[in-house]
């Protein structure tokens, strides 16, 4: 190889690197929507957080308009969010949660300490459901119909603008909708 | 009228800018002495405007002028003094100004800490950083004006981030971005040198204390960010591998692979390609972080105000940054020269390894933190990568990275003959070695992390020792630390000596609170009490507490050991009036040897709450371990080597030609 281009490897690096942030900001992960937006939400049969003999699946997602949020106690800014899931379940929002590649203690814990808006937790300690559902990085947010079909996905922490102008709205609407 | 002013100023420091980006340097190559005279008072100017615009801004918030939309966005009249003067880069359009504020301000004391240095070297540094001006400036003024104003102007501001209403996250943006931006003098003088065709010791004996200091505010920076999080979050962690963590921990490593390796090009010259590679590399890494922050790729608890526009600007000007100072050293380096030869067996050869082991990191840190994006962008799937991946890949270098710390020091420049480094490697190594077994017994911790972690520490400890004696030995015993540190002798040896000492207690810091930390939750009603540890925990109850722009639920738990209170903590949640966002401060009794920390939960009905009780061991060995580092860093700073030819003017002789002079001295 000649000593120019033996030279030039970092700039190679340097270029591969930046088509990779190029496209990333194409893939914008808060604006793009998921290619499961409109599709029946990913079939899963979890044990649940607190009552492991019991299990939570999509099929109890059927017939109400609810959140399927994914976090972790890993995840800083789930804790960020977590307040507004605690408004949101107070204002009468059913929400389920995929607890993501967690420890069962950390997990009952962070709730019984921050307070536990959900209906219950799916416990995906290995993250395979969470692969099903593209999951990017936690925390996410779904939103699903009666039908138990996935009209929106929120990607990163809830902020209140987002789910004053985004969600609330369409929950209203999806629950006009014929179950 | 008067955010107009900081406005016009804004556009006045981007013209000359661009006039420090193209005179000095058009005129260091067509030797114009005129020309290249410019540099230093085209730095002073720009500062001067700058510093400006930015008290317009904090004059802004402290009369509460929401007519400036980015004031109304962060600003409130009831926010403490010193948080609206925090606010003024509280968030994305004046963090940046911030930004290049300091970016001014490096080269104000890059132009005013050179007099010993040549016109020619000054001038293409002051123009390289002039150009990173304008990028930076370009990108304030054309996508994130801070001085943008409203109509109708509303009565009241929307409050900076409650998260951000804290002393240490006040002060951890100056410090970190003193150290994101001061690497760019490293990375200035390297270009300059890369353009001049000429690197030689001198170069890195210039490079050097710049690219300490800046590595000691980063440092600071770091342990600020650490620090905050650990009592502001509420539950006791230290370090999250968040996105935006690794933004400023890779220029870090980078950085300090660059110190280590700046060591021996000054003194041996070798690695000279490596060494300017690095200076590059450093700053690139400072910028990287800037664009993940600030352009929404990744998700992240710090990200700014996102946008995808800002994001492609900043990638335009990473291209051009980066893109073209790589071409840049794509060109040159071939013609560089070797330096000097050294054994298998020196001191270079284990700072070459230190280097790589630390690049290697850097770069398995840029992996685990942009894998989500390659998987997505390639159609791989998804993945995410927590904190399992960054600890695993730690355990594994770490160890390797402290076994050539330790020796290191210890070894020659050049050629090292090995029975003379096992003779006083001998001592160290069995004191170490039966440390480390002592710390994992049964009796004493039990744990081989724990043990690993001693004897590593002590390791550290008794080579810098080591090391220590042979040198006083040799020169005059206990008298020539004193000398030494007074000022005549070598620091950047004792600065050395006290960052790898930071090393040792921070390693010692982060094992003991990862094994040996203790955590409860508990509901707890007044006058209960709970064990933890050797520690009762006593609940008293929470009161209402109004603080100036919020309201407080306040608990108060008194602990207690062997019958003998030691602290009374008040955790509290707070409800901030603006954003009604709860917040949580914990209560800690800070020590030494272990923190205690108290965090309020839930309100479980009927006066009980829930509670988190921590007992953290040695937790804060770990930023005071960073402190070392930063202390040592700026103790080799002040090597008064790097102000020999200062002296030697005062004392009248002739400069000469600085830079053959530089080059011997």
């Amino acid at each position: 190889m000649p000593a120019f281009l033996r030279y030039l490897v970092p700039l190679l690096v340097f270029l591969a690197l930046a088509a990779l942030l190029y496209k990333g900001l194409g893939i914008d992960p808060k604006r793009v929507p998921s290619p499961l937006i409109d599709k029946p939400a990913p079939a899963f049969n979890l044990p649940r957080l607190k009552q492991p003999q019991q299990t939570l699946s999509n099929a109890d997602f059927k017939g109400k308009v609810s959140l399927f949020n994914v976090w972790a106690t890993w995840c800083v800014a789930c804790r960020q969010e977590h307040p507004l899931l605690m408004q949101l379940s107070k204002l009468g929002v059913p929400i389920y949660g995929l607890n993501y590649k967690d420890k069962r203690p950390a997990a009952e814990q962070w709730l019984q300490r921050f307070g536990d808006p959900y209906l219950a937790n799916a416990f995906d300690a290995e993250g395979r459901v969470g692969i099903d559902w593209g999951v990017y990085g936690t925390p996410e947010t779904f939103v699903i119909d009666k039908q138990g079909v996935i009209r929106h996905k929120h990607i990163g922490p809830l902020t209140r603008d987002a789910i004053e102008k985004e969600m609330l709205p369409l929950i209203k609407k999806l629950r006009e909708e014929k179950g | 009228m008067i955010p107009e002013l900081g406005q016009i100023a804004l556009i006045l420091t981007l013209c000359l800018a661009v006039v420090q980006a193209v005179v000095p340097l058009v005129g260091s190559l067509n030797h114009t002495p005129s020309w290249v005279a410019m540099a230093r008072p085209l730095a002073y100017g720009q500062f001067v405007f700058l510093a400006f615009a930015f008290a317009v801004l904090t004059y802004a918030f402290l009369s509460n002028d929401f007519s400036v939309l980015y004031v109304a966005q962060h600003g409130n009249t009831e926010l403490p003094t010193i948080y609206k003067i925090s606010a003024v880069w509280g968030a994305h359009e004046g963090s940046l100004l911030l930004w290049v504020f300091i970016l001014s301000a490096w080269a104000v004391a890059v132009a005013g800490f050179t007099r010993n240095l040549p016109d020619i070297v000054v001038a293409r540094v002051l123009s390289v950083m002039g150009m990173i001006s304008i990028g930076f400036l370009s990108f304030l003024l054309f996508t994130s004006n801070p001085f943008a104003r409203q109509f109708p102007v509303p009565f009241q501001g929307g409050e900076l981030n409650p998260l951000l209403q804290d002393f240490g996250l006040a002060v951890h943006p100056p410090m970190l971005y003193m150290g994101y931006v001061g690497m760019s003098v490293a990375f200035s003088f390297a270009i300059a040198a890369l353009i001049g065709g000429k690197l030689d010791n001198a170069w890195a004996r210039w490079s050097r204390p710049w690219t300490l200091v800046a590595w000691m505010f980063l440092t600071v920076g770091i342990v600020l960010g650490s620090w905050w999080a650990y009592y502001e979050l509420g539950w006791g962690g230290w370090w999250f591998w968040d996105p935006v963590e690794n933004a400023s921990f890779m220029p870090w490593l980078a950085g300090t692979a660059l110190i280590h390796s700046l060591a021996v090009t000054e003194k041996r010259g070798a690695f000279k390609r490596w060494t300017v590679l690095l200076a590059l590399l450093a700053f690139s890494l400072s910028l990287l972080g800037t664009f993940l922050v600030r352009s929404g790729v990744l998700t992240s608890v710090h990200a700014f105000a996102s946008d995808p526009a800002r994001g492609l600007f900043i990638l335009i000007f990473l291209m051009l940054v980066i893109g073209g100072s790589l071409f840049l050293y794509a060109l040159r380096a071939p013609s560089i020269s070797r330096g000097g030869g050294f054994d298998v067996l020196s001191r270079e050869t284990l700072l070459l390894g230190n280097n790589l082991l630390l690049v290697l990191i850097t770069a398995l840190v840029l992996l685990g933190t942009l894998a989500p994006l390659l998987y997505e962008a390639m159609g791989w799937g998804k993945i995410s990568v927590g904190f399992p991946w960054f600890n695993s890949m730690f355990v594994t270098f770490a160890p390797l990275m402290i076994l050539l710390m330790g020796a290191g020091p210890l070894t020659r420049w050049k050629h090292q003959d090995p029975s003379e480094l096992m003779r006083q490697l001998r001592l160290a190594l069995a004191v170490s070695i039966a440390a480390g077994i002592a710390a994992a017994l049964p009796f004493a911790t039990g744990s081989w992390s724990a043990g690993l972690a001693v004897g590593l520490a002590m390791w550290l400890l008794t080579t810098l020792l080591t090391s220590l004696h042979l040198r006083l030995r040799h020169r005059g015993g206990i008298r020539k630390l004193f000398s030494d540190l007074a000022g005549r002798g070598s620091r950047s040896y004792y600065g050395m000596w006290v960052a790898h000492l930071g090393i040792a207690i921070f390693v010692v810091g982060v094992t003991f609170v990862t094994q040996f930390d203790i955590e409860k939750d508990v509901r707890m009603s007044p006058g209960q009490e709970v064990m933890l540890h050797d520690y009762l925990f006593r609940f008293d109850g929470v009161v209402t507490h109004e603080g100036p722009n919020y309201t407080a639920l306040r608990g108060a738990v008194h602990v207690s050991r062997n019958g003998k209170e030691i602290a009374v903590l008040h955790p509290e949640k707070r409800t901030y009036r603006v954003q009604t966002r709860p917040m949580t401060e914990a209560g800690i009794q800070a020590g030494l040897f272990q923190d205690i920390y108290v965090s309020l939960g839930e309100s479980l009905g009927g006066g009980d709450w829930a509670l988190r009780l921590y007992y953290k061991p040695l937790v804060r060995w770990i930023w005071l371990g960073g402190l070392l580092m930063a202390l040592g860093g700026l103790l080799a700073a002040s090597d008064p080597r790097y102000r020999l030819r200062v002296l030697a003017k005062l004392r009248g002789q002739a400069p000469g030609d600085a830079l053959t002079a530089g080059g011997q001295a």
